[in-house]
């Protein structure tokens, strides 16, 4: 698929930065999620 | 006998009359002892740039033979450089010297390191806008991930021949860090949000979290961004080396000897790249203008984010911190924590900072994994 520089440009503006914030949205939180399941412990401490 | 002995003490002086021809050697010579100077005196990356401030100054000898077939530098750059192998390694070094602990404790501010690669694809549509060729400007966004083998990973295997301007812009501008940030940090926000004060709430860590950290990461992203998934998984697989605390053997060599040992082969490479008549070029001096560029609007939209976070949560965040969403790890962190208690001695940024700066770490990686993968999926790479 052949396109010109300027709509090259915008979808890798759109699709590039969309993608980032999203993709980072959602392991922000999968990290959340981790955090909930699995809370801090005073073992955890301990271990180092 | 005596023609034989002038013209074998001839060859001696060839050299010397050949870098008055070619003057663009000459001129880098020059640059290579400026990038040596910077590395020594300055204290700019001196890692990075001191091999390549020799291999610049190497390459640009008349007659050279440094980075000719079977030449030493060259067979260090087709083993290491051409295969995108010296920026994977240092990635698992670097993945074994960050502690994501800051990030995973406040999970928001992944959201802050994903605003402050915002730059690559803003300066990416400004390359295309001058006439760069796609791959090209490509290339020269990601300077904007203000990450060092990120860049030199994407340059070499899509831009090889800009690989030096984009590998020396990607390094320098990162020194600078401390120097270019503040004053966008001052412009951009009001009296009022520079004094907010952030109370730091986040819990410890669990084990089990930092275990799992580095393997939902690169499952996660690589299944979403495959193309990237190299960078990603070498940075996880540090990571995780050094948070199971079962391989310290392997850690330590990942972050001290593979690292230096790469550091030094990747700068020697880069430097040699650098040969006078293909740098010297107004193309250069555009790509070293667009890095920097590149690295001010992470900054800018870092902070924009940092606002529209402030409005959001009612002002319990300090807009300062946004622009710790970049990779240069802790360095940003650390200017958002001195321009912060600049404006209010009680504001204490550092950990909130810290944790955008752990985020803007994953960021680059994940900013330039999905690109490659968008890349992809239009077709323009396979």
């Amino acid at each position: 698929m052949e396109m010109d520089n300027f709509t090259f440009g915008i979808t890798m503006l759109v699709a590039g930065m969309g993608g980032t914030l999203v993709t980072l949205g959602l392991l922000s939180l999968m990290m959340a999620g981790l955090g909930k399941l699995f809370p801090y412990k005073e073992e955890d401490g301990k271990e180092g | 006998m005596l023609e034989a002995i002038i013209a074998g003490l001839g060859g001696l002086v060839v050299g010397f009359k050949l870098l008055f021809v070619n003057w663009q050697n000459l001129i880098m010579l020059g640059v290579g002892g400026v990038l040596l100077w910077l590395g020594i005196k300055k204290d700019c990356e001196p890692l990075l740039l001191v091999p390549i401030g020799f291999g610049c100054i190497l390459v640009n000898i008349p007659m050279s033979d440094v980075m000719l077939k079977d030449g030493f530098i060259r067979t260090i750059y087709d083993a290491g450089v051409d295969t995108e192998l010296f920026p994977l390694l240092i990635f698992i070094g670097i993945g074994a010297m960050t502690d994501f602990g800051p990030v995973l404790a406040q999970p928001y501010t992944f959201l802050l390191g994903a605003a402050g690669q915002f730059g690559i694809f803003l300066t990416l549509l400004v390359a295309l806008w001058l006439g760069f060729p796609k791959l090209d400007a490509v290339s020269i966004g990601i300077i904007g991930a203000c990450d060092g083998p990120t860049a030199i990973y994407v340059t070499s295997k899509y831009a090889p021949h800009l690989l030096g301007a984009v590998a020396v812009a990607a390094y320098s501008y990162m020194s600078l860090v401390p120097v270019l940030q503040p004053p966008i940090m001052r412009l951009l926000t009001t009296e009022k949000e520079k004094k907010t004060v952030m109370k730091f709430t986040a819990k410890p860590v669990s084990k089990t979290t930092k275990l799992l950290f580095p393997i939902v990461i690169t499952v996660v992203g690589g299944c979403i961004a495959p193309k990237g998934l190299p960078l990603l998984a070498t940075i996880m697989l540090g990571n995780l080396m050094k948070e199971s605390g079962v391989v310290a053997r392997l850690t330590g060599a990942a972050e001290n000897e593979i690292a230096n040992v790469v550091t030094l082969f990747l700068g020697l490479s880069i430097g040699a790249t650098m040969a006078g008549p293909a740098f010297i070029r107004a193309e250069t001096l555009i790509i070293l203008a667009l890095g920097f560029m590149a690295i001010c609007l992470d900054t800018v939209c870092g902070v924009l984010f940092g606002k529209v976070l402030y409005i959001v949560t009612g002002g319990k965040i300090n807009p300062l911190i946004g622009a710790a969403g970049i990779s240069a790890f802790p360095m940003a962190a650390r200017v958002v924590q001195k321009v912060g208690s600049q404006y209010n001695k009680k504001s204490y940024l550092l950990m909130h900072a810290m944790g955008a700066n752990a985020g803007g770490q994953i960021g680059s990686v994940i900013a330039a994994a999905v690109m490659l993968s968008v890349l992809a999926g239009m077709g323009v790479i396979r």
